[in-house]
This record gives C-alpha cells, structure tokens and sequence, in this order.
C-alpha cells in the first residue's frame, strides 16, 4: 500500500485539532458546519488542472464536485459511469497517475496536476484498446454499464502484477506475483457486474494477459 | 401478421446469420464508455439542471408540514417541487403507490419532493435542507405475523386442484412436509434509475432507463394528467433492468415536474441508497410444500402454498407457478395468498414467481429422493410429464427436461457424487454436488417493428424494443439480415424510442422471441415492397448475398431503392398457440460447493446448466444471459437479502454494500450448454426465452450441494454460514 502524504500533520497535531478542525485547515472557508437557520453559504469555489486521457484540463469547481462529476458533468466524459456514488460498486474505476480509483470517492480538487486515464483513453470503437476488443470478443458485459470500470480495473490489475504488487490471496509475498485466476479473482471484486459476466471478463483479461489464468 | 399455427419453412430456417454467435453490434460503443446512457444526454440536452430526490423518514403515515423555505433559499436552487405543488397527480397503470408522497405516505423513501439546483451540488446540499414533520402511523412489516391474515390475490388463480390431494397424500408411502422461506430481494441494477426530463411547451420529452417503453408512456401521461401524445420516451440504453425499470419510477415523474417548474430541462438519478426503498422488490415468501410418492419414487399427491405480502392494491409473487407444471402427479393443489404489507412495493424481479418457487421446490424434491434412497437426477426423471398435468389433453410444445438432465449429468461427472452428504473432503474443504430442474414458462407478446431499405442499401430496423444487456440490438439485426440476406454490418438497429413502432419490450423472457418475430413480420413486408417494385411475385423471390433474386434476374438491393428508400412495418400477433400447448423452457442446473470445514465458509467451484430453450438466435448473447442468471441465483442462495427493520418498516441494508450481490471472487467459470431444439409453435423464430431461465432452480442447486457437503439442510434463503457452522460434522 502506498501511503498518501498530502497532509502533513504529526500524531500530536491531529490529537490537537481533532479530525473536524483537521478538514477545516485544508479547505478553511467550509470549516462550520452548516447552520440551522439564516442564510446559506455559497459553494467555494477552486481552480484545478489536469491531464486527463492526454489533454490538459483547466476547471474551476465547486470544491464538492468529486472526481467522477468533474469528468461526467463538466468534462462531458460519461464513459466512466455513476453506479453508487459511495465506491461501492467500481462502476466509476478510473486510472489516476497509475493508480487505478473509484473517481466517485475522491474530490476533484485534490488532484491538481494528476494524469487521469478514463475509458475514452483506452480507445475509442474504431480503435480499440486490446482489452477492450477482449471484452468484446469473449462478451464480457451485457448492459454495458459497469464496463468501463471493469475495462478500466482489467488494465490495472494487470500492472499490478506485472509491478508485483500482493493482493489478498496472495500466497508468498516473497515470489513474483503469478496471473492466477483466483489471483484475477480477487482483485477484480471491487467492480460489481449485476448481469453477472463475471465468467466472460475473466476470460476476456486471461487472454489480454497471455496466461493461463 | 398473425402467428396462428404453428410456423413451416421460412426465411429464418437459413440460419445465414440467425443462430450463429456473432459479437453484440453495439459491443465496441459499450465498451469504449461511447454508449450513451439515459444521465448522460449532454447531447441533446445541454445545459440541464440537477435534481435531487427526498426520500421519506417513515414507513406509514402523514405528512404534517414540510419546510421548504431553506432549500429554496439555497444558493442555485431552481424549484423545489412536492405534493403540494406538484399539481394534480395521477397513479400509473403498472404502480401500486403513488411516485410522489404526500401529505399521505405508504413506504419508505417514497419521494417526497425534489429538489432542482443549477449544479448537482447544489441540489444535493439543498435536499438536506428540506424539513419534513411526520406522523407516524404503525403499520404491518412482518410477513410472517402478517400470513394468517393473508387473502386470495383478486387477480390469476389462487387456487389449482386436481384428484384427491390430501387423500392422496395421506396415503402416500413416502411423504415430505416441509416450509421454506425466501427473504425480499433487490435488482439491484448497476445504472440507477434514472431520466432527463424536458418540456417544450406541453410536450414532454423523457430520456430515461426504462424497460417498457409504450407502457410507461402511456403511465407517464396518465401520472401527469397529460395526452399520451405529448410524451415522448428514450431509452436506447439501459444499464440493466430486471424487472427493476419496467415501469415509470419517481425519477421519471419527478424529473418532468421538476422540469416544469425550473424552466429547464432536468437530469435525475436515484441515489443509491435511496433505490431499495424507493422502488420496487421481489417479494419475500414463505411456501409449505408436501410431495407423497409411492416407494418405487413415483409422485401420487404435490401440493405447494405460497404467502407474500405487499402494499393494498399489490399483488402475490406467485411462487407455486411452477408446481402446476414441473412434475407429473395425478392428485395436485396450489395456493397462493396475499398479506397487506407496508414495506416497499413488491413487484417483479427476473423469473417472478419461478425464481422464488424454484428455490423452494427444488430443495423438497432433493430432500424428497434422499427419503426414497433415490438419486435426485433419477426421481426428477422418474417423474417427467410431456403433457399438462392439470389437463392430460393439453401437450407441451417442447420438452426435454430428461434430456437436459441426463447430458447434464454426464457431463459434470454427477456418477462421482457420493449420496451420504458430509462424506467427501479435501484437505479443510467438505466437498458437495448439487442438482436441480430449471423451468420458467415461455411467453410470447404483440410486437412491432419498421425496415427501411435504403437508397445505399443499408436497412434500418426501429421498434420501441429495448435493450436491457439482453442483446436484443444484436439478434434483431440478425434477424434482418437473415430476411433481407444481406450481411450483419449492412443492418442498422434503432431501439428504445417510443416514436417507434411498439414492440413487446423487455420483460417476462419474452423480449428475444417476440421482438425478433416482430422484426419477421416487418421483413416480410419489405420483402414484398421489394418484389413489388421488382414487378415480381413476393413468394417467388429469394434475398441473399445482398440480392433480390427473382424471375430469373438478379438484382442488388441497393439498385431497388436507389431512387427513394422502401418501407416495410407490420405487428407480429398470436392465435391460440399457447393455449393449445404449453411452451415452457427447461434446464438442469449442476453445482459444486466446498464448505471449509471449520468456518462453514462456502465456495461455488462448479457450475453447469444445460437448457433446453428453442431455437437459440444467438449462442454467445444467449449464453450470457444464462451465466448472468446463474450468477443471480448464487447471490439467491448464498447472500442476497433485504433485512426488514419490522418496527420501523424499512429495508435496512439499502445499497451496495449492505445489499450484498455475487463479485467476480465469488463466481468459478461457468458452462452452459444449450440442447438442439426448435419450437415452431412459438413464432416464426421457432425460439423460446432465455433470459429468465438461468435463475431458475441454480440456488436450490447450490442449496443441494451446501447439504450433499455437509449434511445440514437449510430451508430458509440465504443459505449462510451462520446457519452451518453449530451444525457441521466433527472436523476430526
């Protein structure tokens, strides 16, 4: 696991402020909560830039908006789709500097400078990435709806591997990560299919993977 | 045209293109996220603002007040619509509580109001602000207290009867009475409800996700109080249904009337958490089945009761549906009652009725070979009908439920289960097999379509059918293709837009065999416009290659219409085919568990089903459907449940992570094999459905494997460690 470092407070700090004051210094002006009565305050508003599927992206956001309503609502990019909006579902999985992420369960404005690779920057239906012709191929979906975050989590499982980076079921930390079905299994669990093509994908990643998964 | 006896020879029997596993054609816009999806119309409505759903505090009761003040303060907020607002509001044909509540309330999470914001955001934070006063009133949400009040549903047949039951019964050698349960259950679909609604003057436009495209037109209006006419709905994708999007839901109504008084068109998703209650659910049953056999194994008496509960002016889940049909036996009854519950709506949810009775019926017919020393694959078969039991006199269509047993069978090496459960284990694993029947009944529904041939000899299908993941984008261009013999990527498919000819939409397994019979209907038409402008005779003529073959002269279709595109519409209607016999679709479902023999952990390891189903339009979409329903029927047997709350009247666990459905770790690779068969009583398509079938029996297979491994019979769905563990064999 990779530790995430922007905030830089020390044990002691965070025992000082106590978890409300520590979410006030990041974003001061929304520090109270909101009030009862009297007039309601307007949403704070930030600039972010980014390069999402290779072009550079300059918004100015309410600070509220998460990553997966900057892309659907504002970037227009409604391949990465909405399913929970709680990261319960995977639906929203997109690939953030490497690092795949459900967009739904990260704000926007933390993610000045990121690189964001969504489904349209896999491919497009004339060219199509291998793991989406993959997917096509061994029909690996049916609605269509958690596809792309499928497709999205497929591409990353397989450099998380290819990286050896453990999952649960892995046995030997110590041995190169193998592409093992239940190794495929078990790291594709966050991404929810309800039409059930479960089968189908894993056949889908095994032959994009070249294994014997 | 009229499909009143059974079909011969026709353009479809080439099987050029119908029958065979092509890819889904709208496969490369799926997969690339280019697919648009009802929220995501940015296209066609631009500039859209956000609403945001209310969800009722209570189950039963009033509304005192509801404060608005505050949210409409809010900064961006356009309109706050409830029901005292809202205008007069109709109740749609298909619901059962009115989609907007208040000051009434009949469920949970009835909408309440809606809150409209010029950002998603905003409306978000604003629906916080709506203060609701409640009084709540106590109301009934437990089935099981709620069953001695149980009725006759008003509507179908809660009674069926046959010989002498109980004499028959009490007779019998062996018997079996026994009560199982089946908990409340979410589609759970991955794309929430969902629609952008927009008004140009009293026209309403609805892009939406929604099965059933004509009756929630006609549902849409009736709830507003406007003229079927100026609603228009759009639904080319839908991001999985199952029952679930078959009707006008509060995102839909909500939409229209937030959209009215913003001024502007309005998207609305149902937040997760907010769905479960807020919509629609299989219901909960409880069923008693009692089967008396003689010793050779042979049924002489089966009964089936069934209890559920819903909403006044709801309905039954029909679970004994099954039972008047499965299995031969010349003394029968079923019951089906009906309790008023204050829970959310009951409605249907893939495989209604089959689904929930299977799961009951086919564990009681494992426990029932177990007391007869018989293997459950050779009781099932001992007991095959190839006629209506209820009336000999009635055949069925189709039916190879021996065969789909017997292949089945051999092929996943059913010869290596040892009968005594909790007697073969691998190292910590106890391992178990499983079997169990596989019937939904077929249904065939009026359907419609329009082909156009056009100047560049492109055709062009567009019905109102839908596409719910089914695939029906791909077997109706198949189908048109194999009409007008010209190859797959020559046929464009427009679907889901109520301006289209009215198709029978996606529901009841009925949507394959009934659109594609639909899109057979207009073909032969287009076919004689051809002809006809040919100055041939229709019957003559022969379409292949992309050519009119006719009179000794071959002509390219693209020639035909080169100078205007030709038309071809026509509805696909039924006779008294089903009447005369029964169509149902058959399989064998056969599943290996292990069960880790100190945690009660349990793993599927292998699962088959063999079906039996008409002709098959397209094996790699059909075979899709069929694994998706297995996967279901996992989520059936091991952990799907909506836990009711029975003092407050809620289901508890109320989105996907409280909810929980089967994950890729949870599901081995899956096989199906699909037994030749043809029905030419079905439609010119000879096919059957298949959507549903998959789900039907699979959980009471995995059930049979959990007791076959470890010897404890669970008789109340799920089937989760809890109920093993105090019970497991020594681990020794």
């Amino acid at each position: 696991m990779v530790a995430t470092s922007e905030w830089k407070f020390t044990r002691r700090d965070v025992l000082k402020l106590g978890a409300v004051s520590m979410s006030a210094l990041a974003i001061p002006r929304v520090m109270a909560a909101p009030a009862a009565t009297g007039p309601v305050s307007p949403p704070v508003m930030a600039k972010v830039a980014m390069e999402v599927n290779g072009k550079p992206q300059a918004l100015d956001l309410d600070t509220r908006t998460t990553l997966l309503d900057a892309l659907r609502e504002h970037m227009h990019l409604t391949g990465t789709k909405k399913g929970c909006d709680h990261g319960q579902c995977g639906a929203c999985t997109v690939i953030v500097d490497g690092r795949r992420i459900n967009s739904c369960l990260t704000l926007a404005v933390m993610h000045e400078g990121a690189k964001v690779t969504t489904i349209e920057g896999l491919g497009t239906p004339d060219k199509m990435h291998p793991m989406q012709a993959a997917f096509v191929k061994h029909d690996g979906y049916q609605c269509g709806y958690c596809t792309p975050g499928q497709i999205c989590s497929a591409v990353a499982v397989l450099d998380e591997m290819e990286r050896d980076i453990p999952s649960h079921v892995t046995g030997d930390l110590k041995a190169k990560a193998a592409v093992t079905r239940m190794e495929v299994r078990e790291r594709m669990s966050g991404n929810i299919c309800r039409c059930g093509a479960y089968s189908n994908i894993h056949d889908a990643i095994e032959e994009v993977a070249g294994g014997t998964a | 045209m009229k499909f009143d006896t059974p079909a011969t020879t026709n353009p479809i029997d080439q099987l050029k293109v119908v029958g065979k596993p092509v890819d889904r054609v709208e496969g490369p816009l799926k997969t690339t996220g280019t697919a648009r999806y009802a929220y995501e119309r940015h296209d066609v409505a631009p500039d859209h603002a956000y609403g945001v759903i209310v969800g009722a505090g209570i189950a039963k009761g009033r509304i005192r007040s509801i404060d608005t003040a505050r949210a409409k303060s809010a900064p961006g907020v356009l309109a706050v619509v409830t029901a005292e607002n809202a205008g007069k509001l109709g109740k749609g044909q298909f619901n059962t509580a009115a989609l907007l509540g208040g000051p009434e309330i009949q469920h949970y999470h009835q909408a309440v109001a809606i809150v409209v914001a010029a950002t998603f955001e905003q409306a978000r934070a604003a629906a916080q602000l709506v203060k609701v006063d409640y009084e709540r009133t106590p109301g009934a949400f437990d089935l099981k207290t709620a069953k001695d009040k149980a009725a006759k549903p008003k509507d179908g047949d809660p009674d069926s009867a046959k010989g002498d039951f109980a004499g028959a019964f009490a007779a019998s050698a062996v018997t079996l009475d026994a009560t199982y349960t089946t908990p409340d259950q979410s589609h759970a679909m991955m794309e929430p409800h969902a629609t952008i609604a927009s008004w140009e003057g009293d026209k309403l436009t609805v892009w939406t996700a929604n099965q059933m495209i004509a009756w929630s037109k006609g549902d849409m209006a009736k709830t507003l109080g406007i003229p079927k006419e100026n609603v228009r709905l759009v639904s080319p994708y839908i991001g999985g249904g199952f029952g679930g999007k078959l009707f006008v839901r509060a995102d839909a109504v909500m939409a229209a009337l937030g959209a009215r008084a913003a001024g502007r068109a309005v998207a609305v998703a149902l937040q997760r958490p907010l769905i479960m209650n807020n919509t629609t659910h299989r219901p909960a049953t409880i069923q008693r089945i009692r089967i008396g056999a003689s010793k050779d194994g042979t049924i002489q008496a089966i009964g089936h009761e069934s209890w559920s509960g819903d909403l006044p002016g709801g309905g039954p889940e029909t679970a004994v549906q099954q039972t008047r049909l499965l299995y031969a036996g010349a003394n029968r009854m079923t019951a089906t009652r009906l309790a008023v519950l204050d829970l959310p709506e009951g409605n249907a949810m893939r495989a209604p009725g089959e689904a929930a009775g299977m799961l009951a019926l086919e564990i009681a017919m494992d426990e029932m070979a177990e007391k007869l020393g018989m293997d459950p694959v050779e009781f099932r078969i001992r007991n095959d009908t190839q006629v209506d039991p209820e009336k000999p006199e009635r055949p069925f269509s189709q039916r190879q439920l021996v065969q789909c047993l017997r292949t089945g069978a051999s092929r996943f090496g059913w010869d290596k289960r040892v009968a005594k459960p909790g007697s073969t284990r691998d190292g910590r694993w106890l391992v178990g097999m499983g079997v169990a029947a596989a019937f939904r009944n077929n249904m065939n529904m009026k359907s419609a379509a329009r082909m156009r041939l056009e100047r560049n000899g492109r055709v062009t299908v567009e019905t109102d059918m839908t596409d719910i993941g089914t695939g029906s984008y791909t077997i109706i261009a198949q189908t048109a293709a194999e009409m007008m013999g010209v190859p797959l990527d020559r046929v464009d498919v427009k679907l889901g837009d109520s301006s289209f000819p009215i198709s029978a939409g996606s529901g009841g397994q009925w949507g394959g065999n009934s659109s594609t019979a639909g899109v057979y209907a207009a073909g032969m038409k287009l076919r004689e416009a051809v002809a006809r402008k040919l100055g041939v005779d229709p019957s003559k003529a022969t379409f292949e290659g992309g050519n009119v073959v006719a009179g000794g002269k071959t002509v390219a279709l693209s020639r035909v219409a080169a100078d205007g595109e030709l038309v071809g519409e026509d509805t696909m209607e039924y006779g008294d085919l089903e009447k005369r016999f029964q169509q149902s679709t058959f399989g064998a479902h056969f599943v290996e568990v292990r069960v880790d023999a100190a945690t009660a952990e349990i793993r599927v390891e292998r699962m088959l089903a063999v079906c039996a189903a008409g002709r098959i339009i397209n094996p790699k979409a059909a075979r899709s459907q069929v694994i998706g329903a297995m996967t279901m029927g996992v989520g059936a047997a091991l952990m799907e449940e909506l836990v009711v709350d029975k003092r407050l009247g809620f289901f508890v666990n109320h989105d996907l992570a409280g909810y929980e459905v089967p994950v890729h770790a949870d599901i081995p690779h899956q096989e199906v094999v699909f037994l030749e068969e043809t029905d030419p009583t079905t439609s010119p398509m000879k096919a059957k459905g298949v959507g549903e079938l998959g789900i039907c029996g699979v959980g009471a297979a995995v059930a049979n494997a959990v007791y076959n491994a470890t010897g404890v019979r669970v008789r109340d769905y799920p089937v989760t460690l809890d109920k093993i563990i105090g019970k497991l064999p020594p681990i020794g």
